[in-house]
């Protein structure tokens, strides 16, 4: 039942959409390139996102509506797929926050695709701690040694699997 | 690097050497075991586990050892979980609280009483059975929540709530909010048991270790269902009521000295 | 029986269009209120954490207990088979569905997340009295509908009784549920008992026709049609009996809860020190809204029409009193977390919460009133609702 409610607003948002933009761009002659395309700024933190990046434009709310229940509800509080960890890697560099300015990693996308998101009236927009950008702040030290520690893990297997040939 | 390759190219082990290594594993095997439950009852349980209703969270306040002035527990609530101290907010009226110290007196006898009062996370919450959405509800570990996602503000928890535990964020909160804490206007909030630190494995909450650190060690916390655990010792030695005992919700906060 | 002409009103003088304008005014002031509430969040209220239910709901629930009474004049023709109720009727019908709107928009425009509606609509904790009362609010929508349609199209009539049973018992059950949001709830001494929900279905009774007898009246003078004193001494009647009920429920409700030394705290903080609610309660609740009515309706003056009105409008607003007691004066007795002592915190424990209604309250509640007005003028433009004279000769036809 919801799941049709869901998808019966979906289209309905998709021909409104369509019929705004249609006639926007009508009325709107002089802006031949149409609205300012959204400005992807690559994550800070981290070389790759936890899935394929045309697999987060798609679905990355699907993960984070099924990750919020899993957390709020029952307590599973996996790193992948939680919103804090996005922010974590995605707070713009200026602002420190993924929802501060209009060229920051979330409202970028969300005003660009005219998707409202209510997450931020509640979540906090940027990482923890106020200095966590900082390359010497603890937790990003925390996390840059995680993250080498994995990388040289990776490159190990390499290296042993050319040993065993 | 050089190490695993100068192993590789090493002779095969004795069968000798493969036995030992086997029982010296076993053996740490069997030294390690407890030390890893141990490990897992401090720490709490791994991140990809949900909450288990093998657990109660629970405290045990000894207002006998409650200092009258003493606000520390509340301070440490609000820095820990991102609320405005009553006495910095700009509408104290409608300020949220999610602990707030007591004071009572009898009027017969003149006796104070201290103590803190928050969310009593209820066995049996009023306030579950009468939200509409479910947004508020129990985790299995007994600690009462609110959903921020479905929770629509209509605020018949806290009509249904006997002790005042709960707040409506009445104002914007300008992304103010911790990051382990979301938290935002038009929802309703109340003492969590501070849920990021017992996930995380803290095994304890900001009210508790303030009022450890000061020194009056009023407040403890703990798995109420672990006949082992400190709280359950504590439980068992000293007297305490349940506030309102009479409406049978069989409370997760106790009281010793009221 | 006597065939009665139902037709529009013409709606077209100034007039009409006055009182349109004046309605619609209150409706944008409504909006405009709820548009200030949502945007700054409940700080601009005179709510707190404390007094969690104002105004709004004050407001609120009276409409939607009014809702349900309104539609009696069209049950008593229906269900009890009295043909001389039949031409009031649809009016009755139409009544109940405006007063229900009216109340449910200011209920769900005063949710901390008005925004989230269809949250309320998608996800239901059945254990809950306010999720009941979504789906008793809903199908009462369905069923009076219904009802009106069978009334309305001559193909369907047939199906006017059945409709009018179904509509009628889901009635006594919604307002059940409505007394019971306030009667399923432990903390508070004031409510958590079975007696809310019979004494909001008699408050509805009453409320719902001193509401039904103004628009009626209303509707006859300003289009110039005959409306008899067969019709009003009925419907008089009928009142004085609601009245007196009410009055009953009341009296016993507190003489029980005096009784009772764990209450009496209470009833002497709403019975005599509660300062406005005391009033409210005294002069607004009993004076104004049962023991003036009942003496103007009972006495000769019940024989003018102009004092029927009276007692209408102090009937109404004597529930408009009760509400606001009901609702808000027992929020603001505190909780006795600990009987015998006395507390003190900065929350405000164990002393009488203040509340001050803000403006923007006041007019989200004035709104929800207007909206409910402005559908009913709407309706009986649009549609046959009101039969073209009610003159004692036509009312008389019918009991034969």
């Amino acid at each position: 039942m919801a799941g049709k409610i869901k998808s019966l607003l979906a289209l309905g948002a998709v021909v409104l959409t369509t019929a705004a933009l249609a006639w926007a761009g009508a009325d709107a002659p002089a802006q031949a390139n149409g609205a300012p395309k959204p400005v992807i700024t690559k994550a800070v933190k981290g070389e790759q996102c936890v899935e394929d990046t045309d697999f987060m434009r798609r679905n990355h709310m699907k993960l984070l509506n099924h990750q919020r229940d899993k957390t709020v509800i029952e307590g599973v509080r996996t790193k992948k797929h939680s919103l804090k960890e996005c922010i974590e890697c995605h707070a713009s560099e200026k602002t420190g926050s993924v929802a501060a300015a209009k060229d920051d990693f979330c409202v970028s996308c969300h005003s660009y695709a005219a998707v409202k998101i209510d997450c931020f009236e509640c979540h906090s927009t940027k990482p923890q701690g106020p200095m966590s950008m900082h390359p010497l702040n603890a937790e990003t030290a925390h996390y840059k040694h995680k993250l080498a520690a994995r990388t040289t893990s990776e490159a190990s297997a390499e290296e042993m699997a050319g040993v065993a040939q | 690097m050089s190490e695993l390759n100068s192993m590789s190219n090493q002779a095969p082990e004795s069968p000798e050497r493969r036995r030992f290594v086997g029982a010296a594993t076993a053996a740490a095997g069997l030294a390690i075991a407890p030390g890893v439950m141990l490990y897992q009852v401090a720490h709490g349980r791994p991140d990809d586990q949900p909450a288990s209703s093998a657990v109660r969270w629970g405290m045990l306040v000894d207002s006998t050892k409650c200092a009258t002035g003493c606000n520390d527990c509340v301070s440490a609530c609000s820095t820990e979980n991102g609320w405005t101290p009553v006495a910095e907010s700009e509408h104290p009226r409608q300020a949220p609280q999610w602990i707030r110290k007591l004071e009572l007196e009898d009027p017969l006898t003149q006796r104070e009483t201290n103590l803190p009062m928050m969310c009593q996370h209820c066995a049996e919450p009023p306030c579950v059975d009468v939200c509409p959405t479910g947004a508020s509800f129990k985790r299995a570990d007994g600690i009462v929540l609110v959903n921020r996602h479905t929770c629509i503000g209509c605020r018949y928890c806290m009509m249904a709530c006997p002790y005042k535990a709960r707040s409506l964020v009445h104002e914007p909160l300008n992304d103010t909010q911790k990051p382990d804490v979301p938290r935002g206007m038009g929802c309703v909030e109340a003492c969590t048991f501070c849920v990021q630190k017992v996930d995380r494995g803290d095994g304890n909450t900001a009210c508790a270790e303030a009022c450890t650190a000061a020194g009056h060690n009023a407040l403890l916390f703990g798995d109420m269902n672990d006949p082992e655990s400190e709280i359950s010792r504590r439980l068992r030695e000293l007297p305490t009521k349940q506030v309102r005992a009479d409406l049978n919700l069989n409370l997760g906060v106790r009281y010793h000295g009221i | 029986m006597a065939s009665i002409t139902f037709r529009e009103v013409e709606g077209s003088s100034l007039k009409y269009w006055l009182l349109f304008g004046f309605l619609g005014l209150f409706v944008l002031f409504g909006a405009l209120a709820w548009n200030y509430m949502h945007h700054y969040g409940h700080v601009v209220t005179g709510m707190d954490n404390q007094i969690v239910w104002g105004l709004p709901h004050v407001f609120a629930v009276f409409l939607i207990v009014a809702a349900s009474g309104a539609l009696n004049v069209a049950s008593i023709a229906s269900v009890f088979n009295k043909p001389m109720y039949k031409p009031l009727a649809p009016l009755s019908a139409i009544l109940a569905l405006a007063l229900m709107l009216g109340g449910l928009l200011v209920l769900v425009l005063d949710l901390g997340r008005s925004d989230r509606l269809i949250v309320a609509m998608t996800h239901f904790n059945f254990k809950s009295m306010f999720t009941w009362n979504v789906f008793l609010y809903s199908g009462f929508f369905g069923l009076v509908g219904v009802y009106l349609w069978t009334m309305l199209d001559r193909s369907v009539k047939s199906w006017s009784k059945a409709a009018g049973t179904a509509a009628f018992i889901w009635r006594l059950i919604l307002t059940t549920g409505t007394g019971s949001l306030f009667g399923f709830l432990i903390a508070r001494e004031l409510y958590g008992t079975a007696m809310l929900a019979p004494m909001f279905i008699i408050m509805s009774f009453a409320y719902g026709l001193a509401i039904y007898l103004m628009v009626l009246v209303a509707a006859y003078a300003w289009t110039g049609r005959t409306l008899g004193d067969a019709v009003m001494t009925r419907l008089k009647t009928l009142l004085v009996v609601f009245v007196a009920a009410v009055l009953y429920f009341v009296v016993v409700h507190h003489m029980t809860n005096l009784y009772f030394a764990k209450y009496q705290a209470v009833e002497a903080f709403i019975l005599r020190d509660g300062g406005l609610f005391t009033t409210l309660f005294w002069v607004g609740q009993i004076i104004i809204g049962c023991v003036a009515p009942l003496v103007i309706l009972l006495s000769g003056l019940g024989k003018q029409r102009a004092w029927i009105m009276i007692a209408c409008a102090l009937v109404i607003v004597g529930g408009v009193a009760q509400m606001y007691v009901t609702i808000i004066g027992a929020q603001a007795f505190p909780l006795d977390m600990f009987p015998g002592l006395t507390e003190q915190s900065s929350f405000f424990d164990g002393e009488v919460h203040g509340y001050m209604p803000s403006v923007p309250e006041l007019f989200l509640g004035l709104g929800g009133v207007a909206i409910a007005l402005l559908a009913t003028t709407f309706a009986v433009k649009v549609l046959r609702l009101l039969p073209v004279s009610l003159d004692d000769a036509t009312v008389a036809k019918l009991e034969h």
